[in-house]
């Protein structure tokens, strides 16, 4: 699917991605600070980014805290109108349902705008959390497909029109419309239905990077490499966006020396995905070309507040005005009106049923 | 003359929360009034609304398993409703003082991410969390989670004991990555650092329901908040001197522990008034599909044929005990239902009561304090001021119409009496109950 100019997203964790941006001296301050967080997903939201990624782990950050990242995202939904927000939960230290539970609910506080970030944490400490050793291989990737599998089924447990309030004859609802999963996955079953009723977007947005092979169950595929590209489109990836590790010139401060001081404290290794250092007009000249390859761009930033302000003040101006990219529009209202991608039919609706009772 | 130490010189106080229980057939959805269950804007709208009134908490209940009836989804009842944390979460960016406690289940949840989550909303909200602590034992319940109905019932406040006590040692402030906390028991086995810092509470204040011996050893031992039953004067008072008793053993004081039971509450301007008012709700809450769904849970087959205006089903009930499906079922409840229904027989004869007026008889849940506000004031000052309880969860039946009520009316009575603040004091749950700062890292 082509969308008319990229799409932007920023992951919004942390100090930034590198893993001494929380170290520098006179810094950004606590990560943890819930006043930050809104400033910055304020500010995200004014610049036209189409959605926030909040990182998690279990485990906490090298300096500093994290809060988790539904509750982050939980927060924000009142303080925003238009930005997507989307947490990473992982399959490997959570329950299921709880996990599906928290995306609906996530969907309906914010009318429409909750994505998934899929994570997948298997280190000994993350695994550890819940008792558990590291999954082998073959079992993690089956556990990824498990877990989006039930949380799809689980969203839509409920029919749309499930809730009848039918004063006639005492029914708040109708059962025939709210409906048992019987999910049967590798390690784990779940009946089903879901405690909480259909999100408004139907489905919560799963954003899935490539490497979890589930392209096929994802509506945004993360690749760090746009070799991987068509193979995401293959797989039948409705979506997919580059993730593009960034560190921009400052005043004073070419990003080269800045991460080299950096690199000084903690050294930012490489992840696989591509890396942008420069002036801010050269990143502009880049994301032009990306356009009509990915469908948008994930930032991660390597300190959030130097390279932030450069990126929304500077970057994304440049870019709407030449239609390169594009943000939320006036009449989009949930996540997947801006993306650009339609609310799915759900799979226990019956069309010849719901064509009478209509 | 009561124990009034921990009051300091103002004197006792009635502490109020909000149980939003966002399930169950107390709730009025039939009423053109009534708010919607399930949107976000009602929960705001009742927030706020109760920090309005100074309130101490807004509290969510939960249940894992939608109710059924008979092998479906029970529907007459409302129902649906959000992760409690996630929607605490969104109300913290929209409140600034009432507290926000969760009802999360210890029997299936992780501890560490669990008590992660929690740390997470009581750190984000300037230390307002609270966790109302409950178990379920019916492998029901169970079908939804990776290990199914794993713990046995008698096992199940041992495990929310430990439990309880993981997640004080990952909220203690003391762990590191090199000093993990590690727990490994038959029942809680996990290693994990915490990644939140102590809220400004020090950690969530915790709420325990339990009336079980097991549950009021779980709440002596570990609650803040006892969220009992026993809103009866006496039953409250023989409650109270029973936990305040249990106390003890574990080294604590009678100020550590305060103790709200949950209550409806019907206002009028006149006690006529209010009267009529109560008889209302109960005949809506028992109309006649409940009063049949209520007894078709015990006889165990479908009774739709009768009229619930009419005598009760002549039918034997079907062999076996009650099943769990309907969530709501008290343990002591969940054997013997043949006595049950012959003694229920038995009184109908007797009294010449339809099918609904029996239910309205046996199946509990009058309203708890109905009244004019003066009558509903002075009531509370006398269960406060002799420590029979601290003050009360209010259980609405109409939003907000119900709880308005109780902020409009009887708030500013309870003032004028002197047993209720007139502004917060303080910023966090824990200063609002008037509860001491957790020693830290105390388990």
């Amino acid at each position: 699917m082509s969308t008319a100019g990229l799409l932007l997203a920023v992951e919004a964790a942390d100090a930034g991605a590198d893993p001494a941006a929380g170290r520098y001296p006179g810094g950004p301050g606590s990560a943890l600070d819930p006043r930050l967080l809104r400033a910055r997903v304020a500010a995200a939201e004014r610049a036209g980014f189409a959605f926030v990624t909040f990182g998690d782990r279990p485990a906490p950050p090298p300096t500093g805290g994290r809060l988790e990242a539904g509750v982050r995202a939980a927060y924000l939904s009142q303080l925003t109108r238009r930005i997507g927000l989307a947490p990473m939960l992982h399959v490997t230290t959570t329950e299921p349902f709880h996990l599906a539970t928290q995306l609906a609910s996530l969907d309906h506080a914010s009318h429409g705008r909750a994505a998934w970030v899929v994570g997948a944490a298997n280190d000994g400490p993350a695994r550890a959390t819940i008792g558990a050793a590291p999954l082998d291989e073959a079992a993690r990737r089956q556990e990824v497909r498990d877990v989006i599998d039930v949380a799809r089924a689980l969203w839509d447990s409920w029919e749309d029109d499930a809730v009848i309030k039918d004063v006639a004859t005492g029914r708040f609802l109708d059962n025939d419309k709210v409906h048992h999963v019987r999910f049967e996955g590798l390690s784990f079953s779940v009946i089903g239905p879901l405690i909480t009723p259909r999100p408004p977007q139907g489905q919560v947005v799963v954003i899935a990077t490539d490497s979890l092979g589930v392209a096929d169950r994802a509506d945004i595929t993360l690749v760090g490499d746009l070799s991987a590209v068509e193979g995401a489109r293959a797989a039948g990836s409705p979506l997919v966006f580059a993730e593009l590790e960034v560190a921009l010139d400052r005043p004073g401060e070419p990003a080269a020396s800045r991460l080299e001081r950096l690199d000084s404290l903690a050294p930012w290794p490489r992840t696989g995905r591509a890396r942008f250092t420069g002036p801010a007009a050269g990143l502009t000249d880049f994301l032009a070309g990306l356009a009509g390859r990915v469908d948008g761009v994930l930032f991660h930033l390597a300190e959030a507040a130097a390279d932030f302000p450069a990126l929304a003040d500077q970057v994304l101006p440049a870019l709407t005005a030449n239609g390169v990219a594009r943000g939320p529009r006036p009449d989009d209202i949930t996540l997947r009106d801006v993306l650009g991608l339609a609310r799915p039919v759900n799979r226990f609706a019956d069309p010849v049923r719901s064509k009478y009772s209509a | 003359m009561p124990d009034q130490q921990h009051h300091g010189d103002r004197g006792p106080r009635v502490h109020l929360g909000v149980f939003f229980t966002g399930v169950g057939p107390q709730l009025l959805w039939a009423d053109p009034a009534n708010a919607s269950h399930h949107a976000v804007e009602t929960f705001v709208e009742v927030a706020q609304l109760l920090e309005r009134g100074l309130f101490d908490a807004f509290f969510l209940g939960e249940g894992l398993r939608v109710r059924e009836n008979r092998g479906k989804v029970f529907d007459l009842d409302v129902s649906g409703r959000p992760d409690a944390i996630t929607q605490l979460a969104a109300l913290a960016a929209v409140t600034d003082r009432i507290g926000l406690v969760a009802t999360q289940n210890a029997t299936y949840n992780y501890p560490a991410d669990l008590a992660r989550r929690l740390a997470s909303l009581d750190f984000i909200s300037g230390g307002r969390a609270g966790w109302n602590v409950v178990t379920t034992d019916n492998a029901w319940t169970g079908e939804n989670f990776r290990h199914g109905g794993w713990l046995p019932h008698e096992r199940r406040y041992e495990r929310a004991t430990q439990f309880v006590e993981a997640a004080k040692q990952l909220w203690g402030g003391g762990a590191t990555a090199d000093t993990p906390v590690d727990v490994h028991t038959d029942l809680v086995s996990f290693r994990a650092t915490p990644t939140v810092p102590p809220s400004p509470q020090g950690r969530p204040v915790l709420f325990q329901a339990g009336d079980s011996d097991g549950g009021r050893e779980l709440a002596a031992r570990h609650a803040d908040v006892v969220f009992s039953r026993h809103r009866d004067y006496q039953e409250a008072l023989a409650y109270a001197h029973d936990l305040r008793s249990r106390l003890k053993k574990y080294g604590r004081q009678p100020d550590q522990v305060r103790i709200l039971p949950g209550a409806s509450v019907v206002v009028g301007d006149t006690p006529r008034e209010a009267e009529e008012k109560a008889r209302w709700v109960r005949s809506e809450q028992v109309n006649g599909p409940r009063a049949i769904a209520y007894l078709e849970q015990y006889w165990g087959t479908d009774l739709s044929a009768y009229d619930p205006d009419g005598p009760l089903p002549d039918i034997e009930p079907s062999a076996g005990e009650l099943d769990p499906s309907r969530g709501t079922i008290a343990v002591e409840r969940r054997s013997g239902k043949l006595e049950l229904i012959a003694g229920w027989r038995d009184l109908a004869a007797e009294r010449g009561l339809s099918i609904r007026q029996l239910v309205l008889e046996v199946s509990g849940g009058h309203a708890a304090f109905t009244g004019t506000p003066g009558q509903i004031a002075d009531t509370w000052a006398h269960y406060v001021r002799t420590r029979a309880v601290d003050g009360f969860n209010i259980t609405p039946h109409l939003l907000p119409s119900s709880l308005a009520d109780i902020v409009d009316k009887i708030v500013p009575e309870l003032q004028a009496r002197g047993v209720y603040r007139t502004e917060y004091e303080g910023a966090t749950l824990r200063e609002h109950l008037d509860l001491p700062a957790p020693s830290a890292g105390k388990p």
